[in-house]
């Protein structure tokens, strides 16, 4: 990284120290949201108890668990990456995958607020077009993703999720 | 340099902010008076899972100002401009995959690149890739999913936008 930096700082400066400036306004932004999410997420390990995650989206939760990790996905702020933690805890206490990839999809795309800004800068039929894609599209590729998981895959990844949560 | 939308956009995020960092402290609040032993793990927990983060997050930032610097309203309208076709599609989806910025920030490029004679179908695969794959946020991806799940995942989201691309410019024609 540093090194792509130094070229592009050695080929046109004003673009590299425009960059620097960039980086370091997005990583303000960064600081800015990423406190409340981690708390958030510390808050959600340390006192759901596996038994109501079971409940809602682990195995067994049917309709209600997709519709609340839809849910859970669009209401939730912050960039993609944001999303992984918060997923790895969901796995942590058990909710099936199919939820988690739903809850990933939600996050990336359906963003409630965004949606209403969305709609004004590039006009409703963009807006609704979109939505309406996304929501059997993220179902889609939810499904897909749980269908082609083996169990060593799906074992490896729920312990990733513990050993990265585990402090 | 700012427009009256983008004042409201900024207004309109800090509203949001607002709103999530008192609902986190609410929740917070809550915890502490319940159970001060637990809230003080939860915190631990919040910074630990953090910390291990950190490498890959910042290299995440690092990256998209380096990408960001780069861009510029002319040169982007001319790749994927409406008359670009299929190969201006292909461009705004590659580089949506490529960006991560924060949509607050994208939209407002959006609309001034429709504005400035982008398709909308160009513009629609580039918002739905730059939201829903990260070629930045892979290594980190692949941390937690492993890398046939990140794999996958991304290029499921990669097609599937193409077909975003596709409906809206049929929207958008009829």
């Amino acid at each position: 990284m540093m090194i792509l930096w130094i070229g592009v700082y050695i080929g046109k400066p004003a673009l590299a120290i425009r960059s620097v400036e960039l980086t370091v306004l997005n990583l303000c932004q960064m600081l800015l949201v990423i406190p409340p999410i981690f708390v958030l997420l510390g808050l959600l390990d340390v006192w759901v108890p596996r038994q109501t995650m079971v409940k809602f989206l682990g195995e067994g939760s049917g309709a209600r668990g997709i519709v609340l990790s839809f849910v859970s996905g669009a209401v939730a702020a912050g960039p993609l990456y944001g999303a992984f933690p918060v997923a790895a805890v969901f796995l942590k206490k058990q909710a099936t995958f199919l939820n988690v990839f739903i809850f990933i999809g939600a996050w990336s795309t359906i963003k409630i607020p965004m949606f209403l800004f969305e709609w004004q800068s590039l006009g409703g039929k963009f807006a609704l077009t979109r939505l309406c894609l996304n929501i059997p599209g993220i179902l889609l590729i939810a499904w897909v993703l749980d269908t082609i998981l083996k169990p060593e895959e799906r074992r490896w990844i729920r312990q990733q999720a513990d050993d990265l949560s585990l402090r | 340099m700012r427009s009256i939308a983008q004042n409201s956009l900024f207004r309109r995020r800090a509203e949001m902010e607002y709103t999530f960092y008192t609902v986190t402290l609410i929740a917070l609040g809550f915890s502490f008076w319940k159970d001060r032993t637990k809230t003080a793990q939860a915190l631990r927990k919040a910074w630990g899972t953090f910390e291990m983060i950190l490498p890959q997050l910042l290299g995440i930032i690092l990256f998209t100002g380096l990408v960001l610097a780069f861009t510029n309203p002319e040169v982007i309208s001319r790749v994927i401009g409406e008359r670009s076709g299929w190969l201006g599609i292909v461009g705004a989806a590659v580089v949506g995959s490529l960006t991560l910025i924060p949509g607050f920030v994208a939209l407002p490029i959006c609309a001034l690149l429709i504005q400035n004679g982008a398709g909308y179908m160009q513009i629609g695969a580039f918002v739905s890739t730059l939201m829903m794959v990260g070629v930045v946020t892979f290594p980190m991806e692949k941390l937690y999913f492993g890398t046939k799940v990140a794999l996958i995942r991304n290029g499921l989201a990669f097609l599937f936008s193409f077909l975003v691309a596709l409906v809206i410019g049929w929207v958008h024609q009829g």
